[in-house]
């Protein structure tokens, strides 16, 4: 019998030191990309936005310019329509920081 | 901070301080805004009195902390409601059914302990997601499928535990059917393993389910007997093919041998997953106010001109899409074996559907129908009440109603007439209203959506055609296979066999297990003595 015995440290647990924006990539991959990732059909972020805005932003979150820590915080934070908000367990204050650096244009 | 009800602010204050030794003042969450993120987001009750709203939450990251905090909240009679990932929006979320209980936030504990890929099973803690499994098994290459419920982010164990469903085949798709084993922590910090894991050492925990005396898991779901820490699962050899095709036939009384062929195909193994029975015909007879009232009254006329119509507009009038799964060969045959089944139906239409094989990579998995059905997690179902251009305001979220009826032709016209009567009758806003539906075997689940939104009347005015519809169903003998923390009771009552003895066993087990009654307090209308006393509460 060939079993794997693996004792995995998934996402909440990762521990990353280095640049922000870097780890606040892998928050956005884990957390959010799977609403927000280009493609409407299948991403209902990126179609919600796409009817919010009609073409005059991006409907992808990582393609905007306007995006701001703080703004990226509030709807973390409080949710949005059928979006819910994110717990501190699922992404710390930290994360959260990490996470709007990503998404706020260098 | 809020406080919980029935426990002292000295002696609460004081038990915060000893969760804060046990598991670290990180972990403790008592402030209103970090408290908030755990309300309800979809819930009906958005912002009124009844909303169910915690007071604190602790997220311990192993089971010896569950257990320090168990005896904790044992001591001071504190209540307290476990969630997995805490994902079950639209059945209540992360909130717990009595106002003001401490949430259990089991997220941090998640580690995948094992997955066996000859022997084809997982061990998880709970707050691994579906997400975290599918990953895992993709970066280690394993020849395995798991099965997924629409939504990718909940968790295997809350999702079982609230007896979640998934779309593959048997029996892993029925979420707690696929589980074997499982590690429970009791009110009094006690930890027990279930099956063979009472054996110590045991070497089939994940392979043998019953383990010797009784079987005690069934205790664990959709109540508030313990706190699970991990469970194991059954999984799914990834097959080799899958291909899909639908079954079409034109008559309004051509349901009856649709619906029977098909449960006999199941019962019979032919059919290994899910199938459902939609009215192609339906939307067009909605537009048409005629047809629409021959359609409800169905007398041998109405359904001679029903037929007729639907043979003028050459729109079938039932149609059930079927999928299957494995070799080649066998999937190939099995559709072929299906269609002679129905062919002695007059007029009944095949069209094939989806053929695949795996492995596929994973960008065309997600260029598929419907991934979910591929064993691949997603957030695409959030598509559901989302903004689109039918609905540009989109919803906050919805409500789903989903009683259990027989896999009969009857079952579906009449399920279909008297809960449409009630929704019409009553005026209420459904988002969708899924087809009759096989999410587990041999019955059909019809899973009425309801829009929730912020505007406590609308909301107000939802709950009431809930409760009527959880009245009407019961009157037929429909009851729900899950529900809504806020129509628990409801639910309960409705299963009210002998004086509800049902529900009366149940309590008289939570007295014996749970004596102090901490544990998620009136989870599936099972309430602890000192809640039961309570008028408000009983
Ligand atoms: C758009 C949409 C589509 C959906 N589609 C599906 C679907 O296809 N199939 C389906 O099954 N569901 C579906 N759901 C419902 C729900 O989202 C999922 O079932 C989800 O997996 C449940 O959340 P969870 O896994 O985080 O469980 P949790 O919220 O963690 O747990 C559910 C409940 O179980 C109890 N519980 C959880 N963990 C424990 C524990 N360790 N010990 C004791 N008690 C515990 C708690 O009472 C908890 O409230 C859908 C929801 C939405 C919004
Ligand atoms: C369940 C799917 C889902 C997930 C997961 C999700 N979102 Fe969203 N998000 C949405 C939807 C849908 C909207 C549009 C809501 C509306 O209709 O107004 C949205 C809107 C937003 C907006 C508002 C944009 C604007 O200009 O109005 C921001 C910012 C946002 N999301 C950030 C995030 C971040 C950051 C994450 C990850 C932490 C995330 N979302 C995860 C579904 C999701």
């Amino acid at each position: 019998m060939r079993n794997v015995i693996f004792i995995l440290m998934v996402f909440g647990a990762m521990q990353v030191q280095a640049q922000d924006a870097v780890h606040g990539k892998a928050v956005y991959e884990h957390w959010c990309s799977p609403c927000h990732a280009p493609g409407g059909r299948k991403h209902p972020g990126t179609s919600a936005l796409e009817i919010i805005y009609k073409g005059e932003k991006p409907a992808v979150l990582e393609e905007r310019l306007d995006l701001t820590p703080e703004l990226v915080a509030a709807f973390v934070r409080n949710g949005v329509k059928i979006m819910p908000p994110f717990r501190k367990t699922e992404i710390s204050d930290k994360d959260l920081a990490d996470l709007g650096a990503y998404l706020s244009p260098r | 901070m809020r406080y919980p009800p029935g426990v002292s602010q000295p002696d609460f204050d004081r038990a915060v301080l000893e969760f804060e030794a046990a598991i670290g003042s990180d972990w403790v969450f008592t402030d209103e805004a970090d408290v908030d993120l755990y309300r309800d987001a979809y819930s009906p009750m958005w912002g009124e009195e009844e909303e169910k709203i915690p007071s604190i939450a602790l997220a311990p990251q192993s089971a010896e902390e569950v257990q320090a905090l168990m005896r904790i909240c044992n001591a001071y009679r504190i209540p307290v409601y476990p969630v997995s990932t805490g994902k079950n929006l639209g059945y209540g979320g992360s909130a717990p059914v009595l106002n003001g209980s401490v949430v259990l936030d089991l997220k941090r504990m998640n580690r995948i302990i094992e997955v066996s890929e000859d022997n084809a099973f997982a061990l998880v803690e709970p707050g691994v997601s579906y997400f975290d499994l599918y990953n895992y098994i993709q970066e280690l290459g394993l020849d395995l499928w798991i099965d997924c419920p629409d939504p990718g982010w909940g968790s295997l164990i809350g999702n079982a535990l609230d007896h979640g469903v998934g779309y593959t085949v048997n029996p892993y798709r029925d979420h707690f059917e696929a589980h074997c084993g499982m590690e429970v922590v009791l009110a009094d910090g006690d930890i027990v393993r279930t099956g063979m894991g009472a054996l110590p050492n045991a070497e089939t925990w994940q392979q043998y389910r019953w383990g010797y005396g009784p079987w005690l898991d069934g205790l664990f779901a959709q109540s508030n007997f313990g706190v699970v820490t991990k469970m194991g699962f059954w999984l799914y050899p990834a097959p080799e093919a899958f291909r899909s095709g639908s079954v079409q036939v034109m008559g309004y009384n051509d349901v009856h041998e649709l619906v029977r062929v098909t449960a006999r195909l199941m019962y019979s193994g032919v059919l290994n997953t899910n199938a459902g029975v939609q009215s192609p015909i339906q939307f067009v007879l909605g537009q048409n106010p005629e047809m629409a009232e021959r359609y409800d009254r169905a007398n041998a006329e109405d359904i001679r001109i029903l037929d007729e119509f639907a043979r003028s507009i050459d729109t079938p009038f039932w149609a059930s899409q079927f999928k299957f799964y494995g070799p080649r060969e066998i999937v190939d045959q099995s559709w072929e074996y299906t269609k002679r089944q129905f062919a002695h139906i007059d007029g009944v239409r095949f069209t094939d559907g989806e053929n695949l094989d795996f492995p596929m990579p994973y960008e065309e998995l997600m260029q598929t129908q419907d991934e979910n059905h591929l064993g691949v997690p997603s957030m695409s179902v959030f598509q559901l009440g989302n903004r689109s251009n039918f609905n540009p305001t989109g919803s906050n979220g919805h409500l789903g109603f989903s009683p259990v009826v027989p896999m009969t032709g009857e079952a579906v016209i009449e399920s279909n007439k008297v809960l449409g009567r009630v929704l019409r009758e009553m005026g209420g806003s459904t988002v969708f209203n899924v087809p009759p539906y096989s999410y587990h075997q041999r019955t059909f689940t019809i899973l009425v959506g309801f829009t929730v939104t912020r505007d406590v009347d609308a909301n107000r005015k939802t709950r009431e055609i809930f409760r009527e519809l959880v009245k009407v169903a019961a009157e037929h003998g429909w009851g729900e296979y899950r529900t809504h923390t806020a129509f628990m009771d409801d639910c309960a009552q409705a299963y009210s066999f002998n004086n509800n003895a049902l529900l009366r066993l149940q309590q008289r087990l939570k007295d014996a297990i749970d004596p102090n009654g901490i544990i998620s307090a009136g989870r599936y209308g099972i309430w602890p003595k000192h809640l039961r006393e309570d008028d408000d509460n009983a």
